[in-house]
């Protein structure tokens, strides 16, 4: 035993155990990147159907994401841009970077983000007569937590077609109450801009009262979240605003996109 | 020499728990244990980093030069928990999301390196494999009992599936939202205990400290 405690001996052991370690390490990582990879982007892609709930059970993802066409927004001029690989870009990552992202004041940072990305991934699905839909990314601070989902509106830039968030901790049972069904349920229909083209959707603390005529922009808030909802209706007039993505729907409305 | 390969395997089950005798694994234990399915992955995750780390450790325990003898027990658990990890990414990538970062944290559970310091050190490769997988029972019953009480209470489904109809989606059960939380396997993991102590007594623990009696009142003014 005493052999054992050698200096020479300790540096072989260490040495070999180091190199059969990581051999085995590194051969499992790269068999198995194929699969992890296709499972991400399987992920990705429900993720935003499902946010949008436009998922449907019974037909594979890729099935459905066949007919949705990716597209990069420059949110500055609120035009499509080529500048960035729809395939590769990050808005995540582009949105902490300074070189690209717009640093917000405070009146600006409505849902409290800090920066936004230059640009942002939009998915239209496209029907039989143009754009059918167009879901767009959104993100926000809640109460714990920054809400990640995604928001799409029907053919006519307007209505809210579904929303959901993928990624949140919010608490259990009160703020985790944004991926109830039945609450994302009540956003269908409702109306994201006025007469006037300002950004209107919003969570209204307690229920919506249907009989008035501004009820078309009102989204019942959850109850027990008040942070969160006020969160949620931050954020919604946050993206849909100047400085989201309201002069490309504009613009895209007018065709000019 | 079949008893003892019964003794390895399932003393640690009841009589030797990691959890509710040693206390070791608490913390993935509060973590992970929301959902049912979650847990079943951690514990067999867990059971089996355990029983191959400890049969890899066993087998060149007589290598091992005692003064680096740690850090070779961790580089092995840590390889098997990557690999782990890498494989759950590819064929389970939903519940490997839940997981997030408790599977890198296996690194980090004390049965896991208690039993290749304790165990494995000292014996042969297949009575250690058997050491890891009846520790990895152990921990993965209590896991699935506090699972099974936090899923049920707590969202009133099973494994996913509705089993009481909730109220907010129009049924009559209101979930106990304590339970969804890490505190509340605080308290059915002390109830667990208590339940297994009262059954076998032999668990009960000498207490450190007698309680002193009310001090009278002439000592204290």
């Amino acid at each position: 035993m005493a052999s054992n405690d050698s200096t020479s001996k300790t540096i072989i052991v260490a040495l070999a155990l180091c190199i059969v370690c990581s051999v085995f390490v590194s051969a499992a990582a790269v068999m198995l990147r194929p699969a992890q990879q296709a499972n991400k982007d399987l992920d990705r892609k429900t993720n935003i159907l499902a946010a949008a709930g436009l998922l449907q059970q019974d037909v594979s993802v890729e099935k459905q994401f066949e007919n949705v066409t990716t597209r990069a927004v420059d949110l500055t001029t609120g035009k499509f841009t080529d500048a960035v690989d729809v395939a590769s870009y990050d808005q995540r990552k582009a949105s902490k970077e300074a070189s690209r992202s717009k640093d917000l004041t405070e009146e600006e940072d409505l849902a409290k983000i800090g920066r936004r990305a230059d640009y942002a991934l939009v998915y239209i699905i496209e029907g039989a007569s143009g754009i059918d839909k167009v879901i767009l990314p959104i993100k926000g601070y809640g109460l714990w937590s920054t809400l990640y989902g995604f928001v799409a509106l029907e053919s006519d830039l307007n209505t809210v077609a579904g929303l959901g968030f993928y990624e949140h901790a919010e608490t259990p049972g009160l703020g985790g109450e944004v991926d109830n069904p039945l609450w994302k349920a009540k956003w269908v229909g409702k109306k994201t801009y006025d007469e006037n083209n300002h950004a209107a959707l919003t969570v209204i603390k307690g229920s919506v009262d249907n009989s008035r005529p501004e009820s078309v922009h009102q989204v019942d808030g959850l109850s027990g979240a008040t942070l969160t909802s006020r969160g949620v209706d931050n954020l919604i007039k946050f993206w849909m605003g100047e400085n989201g993505f309201a002069s490309f729907l504009a613009n895209l409305r007018a065709g000019e996109a | 020499m079949a008893t003892k390969t019964k003794d390895i395997l399932f003393k640690p089950v009841f009589d030797n728990n990691p959890i509710a005798l040693q206390i070791l694994g608490i913390c993935s234990a509060l973590a992970v244990t929301s959902s049912l399915k979650v847990s079943m992955v951690m514990a067999i995750a867990l059971t089996l980093v355990t029983a191959f780390s400890s049969m890899f450790v066993s087998m060149i325990r007589h290598h091992i030069p005692s003064s680096i003898r740690i850090i070779v027990q961790m580089t092995i658990i840590a390889s098997l928990v990557i690999v782990v990890d890498q494989i759950l990414k590819a064929v389970a990538y939903d519940i490997s999301k839940q997981l997030s970062v408790f599977v890198g944290l296996i690194i980090t559970n004390c049965i896991v390196m208690g039993r290749a310091e304790a165990y494995a050190m000292k014996n042969p490769p297949v009575a250690s494999f058997l050491d890891g997988i009846g520790n990895g029972l152990g921990y993965s019953l209590l896991l699935v009992v506090l699972a099974f009480v936090r899923e049920l209470f707590g969202s009133g489904k099973l494994f996913g599936f509705e089993i009481l109809s909730l109220q907010s989606a129009g049924g009559w059960y209101v979930p106990n939202g304590l339970l969804l939380l890490p505190p509340s396997a605080f308290f059915l993991i002390g109830l667990f205990i208590w339940a297994l102590r009262t059954w076998k007594k032999s668990q009960v623990e000498a207490p450190d400290y007698k309680i002193a009696p009310n001090t009278p009142k002439e000592e204290v003014a």
